[in-house]
């Protein structure tokens, strides 16, 4: 797939990026059959484009410098306040907490994405057959698995009472699991939170690896082996330069979607104990509908897209050098 | 079996029985007579009983929010496919300016922090008067899904040979029979492949629905389970069920075409 253009059908003439092109071509529109017609069939794309996600995109914007809580919510008055949300925002301990919880949430379940799904990729290619069968339909079934219903089962396995958890614990001679509560601070809601997640992500890097392997040569690799190279320098010098856009590419898309990760956070423990476990979209909800601070809320929203465009940029530069790489 | 094979393989069981615990302790304990769900000691070994899944299907409105989550997702992927089929063929056959910022467009629309715009797309809602309907779950829906269903059905497009689209149009046929009787066929795999993104996407959505359709007859599903454990609170038997009722449809479809999935999602996403 590259982003470049194919040549033009025959009925639609080619326009001519000059101004004197760009001039005839919009004067001309009647007389040139068919130069409409690719903006008529993107029309209908781009208005729902724009119509949903542009104008949530400027009305979070909006809000943000507005003071609009319960009182602006009812009367539907609009009151801007410049700055005062973001100042407000950004002196406040808990959006900080917040902050540095989300990153290193999103740190921590990244490298143990990519770690093992890196690592079970390299496995399926090993097995034979039949255990290769086995588990990629295991991964596949977590894969599928929907959010909230993953969520509610996690839930169901860190039970204080009867979950399998604590059993589990139990089994292995650990003390203190008779009635554990995995959910009483924010910090063991989180570690379940990126177990839930890591179980739920790592097939889409491992069986995604592992399809990408599949285009590697095997003699590449062989021939490597003949040259006494181990496993590891294997990988390292032979499997991640081939494959070094894939690590990338997926290392980025994870950071994106754990980053933004809102059910499985939100649907575990609402936030809690004592607001704890909230990640910055987890805060901006519970500000917003549950505080009904829609102004503050916006503020967080804007600083966390903030957040994730400058993730998106070195991403849309990724695949930009990797399109011309591909051209070339 | 050599050592290492036989370590190999070993590996792939533990990490094959960690990845479906979860899945198996959900049916399983959906399957059980409560006395052997909630153990302190967890019961391996039982006669599967139904009654859960009676009391599930039984529950408050179920079949309500299973039907609305059916005609929103239906909904969503039928016309986030149509949308896409215009665009994805417009960018991957014809020339026009500004081709290239709709592509850059779509493909930052793909990462769209949807998340975090809940807020935002609530509010606009309501000054709409279109909280509480099954139509601006479709809307919304679909346009969640249009981007990666744009960026993929134009991958598919772009690989039919062009050739034939002119042979088609020397025997007669206009631009849009041409499309019709010779791409369209052509599309399946690509169709399917983003169908079910899209139905993945809907069927599972939680955010949005619980902000902006807050009345009983208008929630989805995945409300419906989350509410479900609420009130449920203790019964985790019944509460499995209802996970599980909720897993089945996805997990079917998914099994079926996952293949295509994983093709889709490199070539859509992986890919750029």
């Amino acid at each position: 797939m590259t982003v470049d253009i194919e040549q033009a059908p025959p009925p639609v003439p080619p326009l001519k990026g000059t101004t004197a092109g760009r001039e005839r071509a919009r004067r001309g529109s009647g007389r040139l059959p068919g130069a409409w017609v690719p903006y008529l069939l993107i029309a209908p794309a781009i208005a729902a484009l724009l119509g949903v996600l542009g104008y949530a995109l400027v009305r979070n914007l909006l809000l943000a410098f507005q003071e609009f809580g319960r009182r602006q919510f009812i009367s539907r008055t609009t009151e801007y306040t410049g700055f005062d949300n973001f100042r407000e925002v950004l002196q406040s301990e808990r959006f900080w907490d917040s902050v540095v919880r989300t990153f290193v949430f999103t740190a921590v379940n990244v490298v143990l994405i990519m770690v093992i799904g890196t690592l079970i990729g390299l496995l399926l290619r090993q097995l034979g057959r039949a255990m290769r069968l086995v588990l990629s339909v295991s991964l596949v079934v977590a894969w599928a698995m929907p959010v909230i219903a993953a969520t509610t089962v996690f839930h169901w396995l860190f039970d204080t009472q009867f979950g399998v958890a604590n059993w589990a614990m139990r089994s292995l001679g650990f003390d203190g699991y008779e009635q554990h509560n995995w959910f009483s601070s924010g910090t063991s809601t989180l570690a379940i939170a990126t177990i839930l997640i890591v179980w739920a992500s790592v097939p889409f890097v491992a069986l995604n690896l592992y399809a990408g392997l599949s285009t590697v040569s095997t003699e590449i690799i062989e021939a490597a082996r003949m040259d006494g190279a181990g496993s590891w320098r294997v990988f390292r010098s032979v499997i991640a330069p081939i494959m070094r856009p894939f690590f990338l590419i997926t290392t980025f898309l994870e950071i994106i979607w754990v980053f933004k990760a809102f059910p499985q956070v939100y649907a575990l423990n609402g936030g809690g104990p004592d607001r704890e476990s909230e990640t910055l979209p987890v805060m901006a909800y519970i500000e917003g509908m549950g505080q009904n601070q829609f102004g503050l809320a916006a503020a967080i929203s804007v600083l966390t897209v903030l957040v994730l465009l400058i993730a998106m940029s070195f991403y849309f530069r990724l695949i930009l050098t990797q399109e011309k790489e591909n051209d070339a | 079996m050599k050592p290492r094979k036989l370590w190999l393989n070993g590996t792939a069981l533990i990490l094959s029985a960690l990845f479906l615990f979860p899945v198996y302790w959900m049916v399983s304990s959906s399957l059980k007579e409560n006395s052997k769900v909630l153990t302190k000691d967890p019961v391996f070994f039982f006669v599967p009983t139904f009654e859960h899944y009676t009391t599930a299907s039984e529950a408050d409105l179920f079949w309500t929010y299973a039907l609305n989550s059916l005609v929103a997702t239906i909904g969503a992927v039928v016309v986030a496919l149509a949308v896409a089929l215009l665009a994805s063929y417009a960018v991957a056959r014809m020339r026009f300016r500004g081709k290239r910022a709709m592509l850059l467009a779509v493909m930052a629309a793909q990462l769209a922090p949807w998340e975090v715009l809940v807020i935002a797309v609530y509010l606009n809602a309501r000054d709409l008067s279109m909280l509480n309907s099954i139509g601006t779950l479709v809307i919304v829906y679909c346009v969640m899904a249009l981007p990666f269903t744009i960026w993929t059905l134009r991958g598919f497009i772009a690989a039919v040979p062009k050739e034939l689209e002119e042979s088609a149009m020397m025997d007669g046929c206009n631009r849009r029979q041409a499309f019709f009787r010779i791409i369209f066929p052509l599309l399946a795999p690509g169709l399917m492949a983003t169908s079910l993104f899209g139905f993945i996407l809907a069927w599972n959505e939680y955010a949005m629905v619980s902000v902006l359709n807050k009345t009983p007859d208008t929630a989805t599903l995945p409300r419906w389970l989350n509410g479900f454990q609420t009130a449920f609170g203790n019964d985790w038997g019944a509460t499995m069920a209802a996970a599980t009722l909720f897993t089945v449809p996805v997990l079917l479809v998914f099994l079926l075409l996952q293949r295509r999935v994983t093709g889709g999602l490199a070539a859509g996403a992986v890919k750029g």
